[in-house]
C-alpha cells in the first residue's frame, strides 16, 4: 500500500513542477517540454487509478502526437526567448487572488462532500484494471451518439484548418 | 526473506531487466558488426576483418573508441536538452524491448515467467505510447545543437515520423481485428494452428497488405535507408546528430538499433506468430532443431579454425565453437529442449527481419523529401486505410452469417 501512496505524491510533485516551469520557462522549447513532463505524470496517475486505456491513450496523443507538433512548429518557426512584460496589474491584483480562491474553494468542496470523502478512503478507486473491451463496448454502444458527434467536430475542425491554410497561399 | 517473497514479483522482474538489458545491449554491439558485415558482402568488400577473427571482436573496439573519444559540447547549445536527447533516444527504445514477450508466458522457473518481463493487457498500446515518444530524442537533438544542420534534420525527422506514425498504426489495426486483443501473448496464441495441417495461421497471410505497409512505415520510422532524410551525408553533413561525438554519439547510434529490433521483434509478434514454431506440433524432431543448429554452426566454426585462421584468430574461434557446440549440446538435452523453442524461433525470426534491413539498406538509394512525403500521405496511408476496412467488412460479414 505504501508504494502506490509513494509513486502518487512523486507524479503530483513532477506535474506540478513541470506546470510552473512551463509557465516560467522564457525558451518556448522548454515550455514545450515541461507540458511533456505533466502529462506523462499524469499518465502514471491514471495507472494508479486502474484506467490502463486512458494513461497509454493520454501518452500516444498528447505527448506523442500534439506535442511532438508543438515542438516540431517552434523548431520551424525558430521562436526566439519570449520576452518579459511588466505583469498586467488587472492578473496582479485580482488574478492570483481569485486563483488561491479558487484552490481553496475546490479544496473545501472535496473535504466536505461525499465524493471527496469517498475518495479519500479509497471507496472510489477501482481495484482491478478496467479492461479495453469494457471501454470499447460503452463507447460504441453506450455512448455511441457522443461519439460520433465528436468525431464530426473534429472532422469539421480539420477541413476548416485546411481551408484556413488554403486561403493564405 | 520476507521482503524478498512479498514482492517476488519485482525482485523477478529486476532480475530479469537486467539479464534483458545485458543481452540487448550486447545484440546491439554485433548487430552493428552484422550490419556491416553483410553490407560488404553485397558490396564485394570483406569488412570488418582485422580485429579479432572475421573482425568479431569489432563492436569491442568501437565501443572503446566512443568511451575514449573527446566529449564536445558546443558552447552555444542549450546544455540541458543537448545532454538530454541522447539519454532520451536510448531509455525509450531499450524500455520499448521490455515489453517483447520472447517465449511463452507459461514456462517457469521458481513460480516466474522466464521469457516474459511485463505482460500487460494492452501491451501494443504501450509500445505505441512508448515508440510515438522516440522523435523527441532526434528532434531535440537536432534543436538543441544550435547549428544549421541539425535543425534541419531534426525538423525533417519530426515530419517523417509524424506522418508515417500514422500509416504504421493503421496496418496494425487488422491484426488487432482479427486477434480481438492488444495483449502480445493473446495475439500470439491467435495465431496457432494450421491451414490444410502445414501451413501456419500467421496473420501475414490475411493480411499481406498490412504487413506490407507496416514493414515500410517501419523502415521510415527507423530513420534507415531509403528514409534517412534525417542524417542524409550528402546533404545535412550527419543531420542531428552532426554536432555529437564520443559517448553521446555513440547513444544514437544504439538508439537506433534497438528500435530497428524493436520493430523486427513486432513485425514477428503480430503477422509472425511470434515464438509459435512454424512447423505442426506433431512433427517432434523439430525440438531438436536449435540444438543441431548451433551444433552445425560450431562444425562450421571448427572447419574453419582448422583451415583458415592462425595465431590469435585461431584461438578466438576455438572459444567461438567450443561455445556454439557446449550450448549446442545442452539444448538437446531433453530437459532444456522445450525452454529454448520459444526464444530459437522468436530470435531465428527476427534475424530474418534485421536481414531484410541490412539488405534493404544495401540495395536502395534514397527517397527524395517530396517523393517521402507523397509516398507517405498518398499511397501508405490510402492503402493501410483500405486494408483497416476491407478487413473489418470481412470479419463483420464472416461473424454475422456464422
Amino acid at each position: 500500500m505504501i508504494v502506490p501512496l509513494i509513486v502518487f505524491f512523486a507524479c503530483a510533485a513532477l506535474a506540478i513542477t513541470g506546470a510552473i516551469m512551463l509557465i516560467l520557462a522564457r525558451e518556448p522549447i522548454h515550455s514545450a517540454l515541461s507540458l511533456i513532463l505533466v502529462m506523462i505524470a499524469l499518465a502514471i496517475l491514471y495507472l494508479l487509478l486502474g484506467a490502463e486505456f486512458i494513461a497509454a491513450v493520454q501518452i500516444i496523443v498528447y505527448a506523442g502526437a500534439v506535442m511532438v507538433l508543438f515542438v516540431f512548429v517552434i523548431m520551424l518557426l525558430n521562436a526566439g526567448v519570449e520576452e518579459r512584460t511588466d505583469y498586467s496589474k488587472l492578473a496582479k491584483y485580482a488574478g492570483v487572488p481569485l486563483g488561491f480562491f479558487l484552490l481553496i474553494e475546490i479544496a473545501r468542496w472535496m473535504y466536505g462532500s461525499s465524493a471527496g470523502s469517498a475518495i479519500a478512503s479509497g471507496a472510489g478507486a477501482i481495484t482491478g484494471a478496467v479492461s479495453t473491451r469494457d471501454l470499447s463496448s460503452a463507447l460504441f454502444r453506450q455512448y455511441l451518439f457522443n461519439f460520433e458527434a465528436t468525431s464530426l467536430l473534429i472532422l469539421i475542425a480539420i477541413l476548416g484548418a485546411l481551408v484556413l491554410a488554403r486561403k493564405n497561399q | 526473506m520476507g521482503f524478498i517473497s512479498e514482492h517476488s514479483v519485482l525482485v523477478a522482474s529486476l532480475i530479469k531487466i537486467l539479464v534483458l538489458l545485458f543481452v540487448v545491449m550486447t545484440a546491439l554491439a554485433y548487430l552493428t558488426w552484422f550490419e556491416r558485415k553483410v553490407v560488404a558482402h553485397i558490396q564485394s568488400r570483406w569488412g570488418p576483418y582485422y580485429v579479432g577473427a572475421h573482425g568479431l571482436l569489432q563492436p569491442l573496439a568501437d565501443g572503446l573508441k566512443f568511451l575514449f573519444k573527446e566529449d564536445l559540447t558546443p558552447p552555444t547549445s542549450d546544455k540541458l536538452v543537448y545532454v538530454l536527447a541522447p539519454f532520451l533516444a536510448l531509455s525509450l527504445s531499450l524500455t520499448a524491448i521490455a515489453l517483447i514477450p520472447f517465449g511463452p508466458p507459461n514456462l517457469l522457473l521458481f513460480g516466474q515467467p522466464i521469457f516474459v518481463v511485463s505482460n500487460i493487457d494492452i501491451g501494443l498500446l504501450f509500445l505505441f505510447a512508448i515508440t510515438s515518444m522516440g522523435v523527441y530524442g532526434v528532434a531535440l537533438a537536432g534543436w538543441s545543437s544550435n547549428s544549421k544542420y541539425p535543425l534541419l534534420g531534426g525538423l525533417r525527422s519530426s515530419a517523417q515520423m509524424i506522418s508515417y506514425e500514422v500509416s504504421l498504426t493503421i496496418s496494425v489495426v487488422g491484426v488487432l481485428l482479427l486477434a480481438g486483443t492488444l495483449n502480445f501473448n493473446g495475439i500470439i496464441e491467435g495465431q496457432r494452428g494450421y491451414w490444410l495441417g502445414f501451413i501456419p495461421r500467421w496473420h501475414f497471410i490475411p493480411q499481406i497488405v498490412g504487413f506490407l505497409c507496416y514493414l515500410t512505415a517501419a523502415i521510415a520510422e527507423t530513420n534507415r535507408i531509403p528514409f534517412d532524410l534525417p542524417e542524409a551525408e550528402t546533404e545535412l553533413v550527419a543531420g542531428f546528430h552532426t554536432e555529437y561525438s564520443s559517448f553521446k554519439f555513440a547513444m544514437f547510434f544504439m538508439a537506433e538499433y534497438a528500435n530497428m529490433i524493436t520493430v523486427s521483434c513486432l513485425a514477428t509478434i503480430l503477422f509472425f506468430g511470434g515464438w509459435l514454431s512454424p512447423f505442426p506440433e506433431t512433427w517432434h524432431w523439430q525440438l531438436y532443431l536449435p540444438g543441431a543448429g548451433l551444433i552445425a554452426l560450431g562444425i562450421y566454426c571448427a572447419y574453419d579454425t582448422a583451415t583458415r585462421m592462425h595465431g590469435l584468430a585461431r584461438l578466438q574461434l576455438t572459444v567461438v565453437t567450443a561455445l556454439a557446440l557446449g550450448i549446442g549440446a545442452l539444448c538437446l538435452l531433453p530437459m532444456v529442449a522445450p525452454y529454448v523453442q520459444g526464444p530459437f524461433w522468436f530470435t531465428a525470426k527476427i534475424l530474418v527481419f534485421l536481414f531484410f534491413y541490412v539488405w534493404v539498406r544495401g540495395t536502395l538509394p534514397r527517397f527524395r523529401y517530396d517523393q517521402l512525403m507523397s509516398f507517405g500521405w498518398k499511397l501508405l496511408l490510402p492503402v493501410s486505410l483500405a486494408n483497416l476496412v476491407v478487413t473489418a467488412a470481412v470479419i463483420a460479414f464472416v461473424t454475422r452469417h456464422a
